[in-house]
């Protein structure tokens, strides 16, 4: 081969290794979610839903009290932390210029990057340890928490990506400022924030590290915010570590409803955005 | 914009008896309650910072600068070490971007370099997907999936092939610093292949054309024009990617056999900051432990700021001017 097929060849070779690349990268993910149908799968009834765990040894239990308990505290945590985010998105979005915009993006970049142990570790000594016990409360505050920086950051960029021509002509035809924000510049923006939080809702639904120690987990069926409760990731970690064959069994099934829950609210918050953006053209 | 609003503002000086005053009362309640969100925030991380460090304040003054160099860790003794946890955080992290760097960059540069334009969306959003995975999720599939497969015929294959390093010999357990790493480099390499081919993208085609018109290869092109120019940021990607392993919990929890102690080998059982602080915290035996388990957590937690400032910096350096990576943090 003479110099120039030597770099062809080369090229071709490297080409190939970043295809193999792909191919690897991709590879997990089609083994994640085919074993999660596999074992899963099998395991899901209607009574899985609708009845509470059974004692070790016997079967035929569900996760009842587990999905009850992630709903209230994803729903709980929601509506702390969106409020708080869109609110303080639109700060940063509408006072650009000001020093408290600048503390609270890098605030907000700080608190993306921490680990979501440590946010339960806050949450466990300013709520648990001040109250003496564990409870759903806790738990729903850590995920607020997690929350609120990624809501925020969503709103600020969707808030910046509306033309400066449709907020001049509110305040030209009168509109006060406030009204021009709520009414014109964040129903604009409102497909792509709501896309945004509802990626901040799959997030934290998945969130086992915040709760272990917050949220505690329980066996019974639980309403209250004030006692400990379970959810869908602490059941899926419990009954994953646990010695019994049948726990195990409900481990793949209750991680199958999670990443359903968590795939759902994903595919929606993509939907709101490609239906808006083909509606407004 | 801004000629119109000071204008306005001009005109409607608070406190004025006219429509307009009445206005920017509205105006003025309607940006304090927007101050009080935003100031909630930087007063939660404040917050968040004293109750951290307030909670290790008895691990600090009893065991001082020694508590990340001892690795004596024994609760019924109520002597606290964290070296085995500081080593296993920053090995299980380096390994699991051994991993993964290579395969998100070869990924990264198929899709900006390579692909037919029709695949690389759909490409994206699949590795995209492993990102929304739970972490409990990989903790459960590495314990029942990877391990075994690790176990039965990986390990044995790196045994026979690599035993002569310390790092490869000893008795193969499942549980592993090694089993741990490879599901943590599956779980960053989506963060560090998305920034990565942001930071790609945000390369001039000017660059590439150039080579290409100089009758470079493809490939000589991604090498000698793309590469260079992108160093810093997919650095920076990479980095990012190490603020994402160190903080990992449940699937590092799950996989990495929770001992603490600092072996030589990779087959062995290790232990984590946040590892430790999953598995303890709730049933901490006294003060002086849940303590140290906070001061753990304030360690992480400084750490990964740290470093996720650094992947910010670095970031920022290359797209300064193009606006990309900065939607990735």
């Amino acid at each position: 081969m003479n110099r120039r097929e030597v770099r062809r060849f080369k090229s071709r070779v490297m080409t190939a290794a970043v295809m193999a690349c792909v191919v690897l990268a991709v590879l997990p993910l089609i083994l994640i979610l085919g074993t999660l149908i596999m074992r899963g799968a099998s395991s899901l009834s209607l009574a899985f839903f609708t009845k509470m765990p059974v004692p070790a040894g016997e079967s035929g239990g569900g996760v009842l009290n587990a999905i009850v308990g992630t709903l209230l505290m994803v729903g709980t945590a929601s509506l702390i932390g969106v409020p708080l985010g869109i609110a303080s998105g639109i700060y940063a979005a509408e006072y650009p210029g000001s020093r408290l915009t600048w503390v609270v993006r890098f605030v907000a970049d700080v608190l993306n990057g921490t680990p979501s142990i440590v946010i339960g570790v806050f949450a466990w000594t300013w709520i648990v340890a001040t109250q003496k016990h564990f409870s759903g409360f806790a738990g729903a505050a850590a995920l607020a928490i997690l929350m609120v920086p990624m809501v925020m950051r969503t709103t600020e960029e969707m808030i910046k990506l509306v033309p400066h021509s449709l907020r001049e002509a509110a305040l030209a035809l009168g509109y006060p400022r406030w009204r021009t924000t709520l009414q014109v510049v964040l129903m604009t923006g409102l497909p792509g924030i709501v896309t945004g939080t509802l990626l901040a809702v799959a997030r934290v639904a998945g969130e086992t590290a915040p709760l272990l120690f917050t949220a505690l987990g329980s066996q019974y069926l639980v309403t209250r915010l004030r006692e400990p409760m379970s959810a869908l990731p602490l059941t899926v970690f419990s009954y994953a570590t646990g010695p019994f064959e049948e726990w195990h069994r409900y481990a793949w099934a209750a991680a199958l409803v999670l990443i359903l829950l968590v795939f759902v609210l994903n595919i929606v918050a993509r939907v709101v955005t490609t239906r808006a953006s083909v509606s407004h053209g | 914009m801004t000629t119109i609003s000071a204008d306005l503002r001009a005109a409607t000086t608070p406190g004025a008896d006219t429509e307009l005053g009445r206005r920017s009362r509205g105006d003025m309640a309607f940006r304090a309650v927007l101050t009080l969100a935003a100031a909630s925030i930087p007063v939660l991380l404040g917050f968040l910072i004293y109750e951290l460090w307030s909670g290790s304040a008895l691990a600090r003054a009893r065991f001082g600068s020694s508590f990340v160099t001892s690795s004596a860790w024994d609760p019924v003794a109520e002597q606290f070490g964290a070296l085995p946890l500081v080593f296993g955080t920053i090995v299980s992290s380096l390994l699991a971007l051994v991993i993964a760097v290579p395969l998100s960059l070869g990924v990264a540069i198929y899709l900006t370099e390579f692909a037919p334009r029709v695949v690389r969306q759909p490409i994206a959003t699949m590795i995209g997907l492993l990102a929304a995975i739970p972490s409990v999720v990989y903790g459960l599939w590495g314990i029942f999936v990877l391990i075994p497969f690790l176990r039965s015929t990986i390990f044995p294959g790196l045994k026979s092939a690599l035993g002569f390093l310390p790092l490869f010999q000893g008795p193969i357990y499942g549980p592993s610093m090694l089993a741990a790493s490879v599901i943590l480099a599956i779980m960053v390499m989506p963060y560090v292949m998305s920034v990565s081919r942001e930071v790609l993208e945000a390369v001039p085609s000017g660059q590439r054309e150039a080579a290409l018109a100089m009758g470079a290869t493809r490939w000589e092109a991604v090498r000698t024009a793309v590469l260079p120019y992108a160093r810093s940021g997919i650095f920076g990607a990479i980095v990012l990617g190490l603020g994402r392993a160190l903080g990992e919990t449940m699937a590092v929890t799950m996989l990495i056999g929770n001992r603490h102690e600092i072996a030589a080998s990779l087959f062995a059982p290790g232990y984590t900051m946040a590892a430790a602080i999953a598995n303890e915290f709730a049933e901490a035996s006294g003060d002086l432990h849940l303590s140290a388990l906070t001061y753990v957590a304030f360690v992480l937690f400084v750490v990964t700021v740290l470093v996720n400032a650094g992947a910010r910096l670095l970031i920022w350096r290359v797209a300064r001017g193009s606006g990309a990576g900065s939607r990735a943090l």
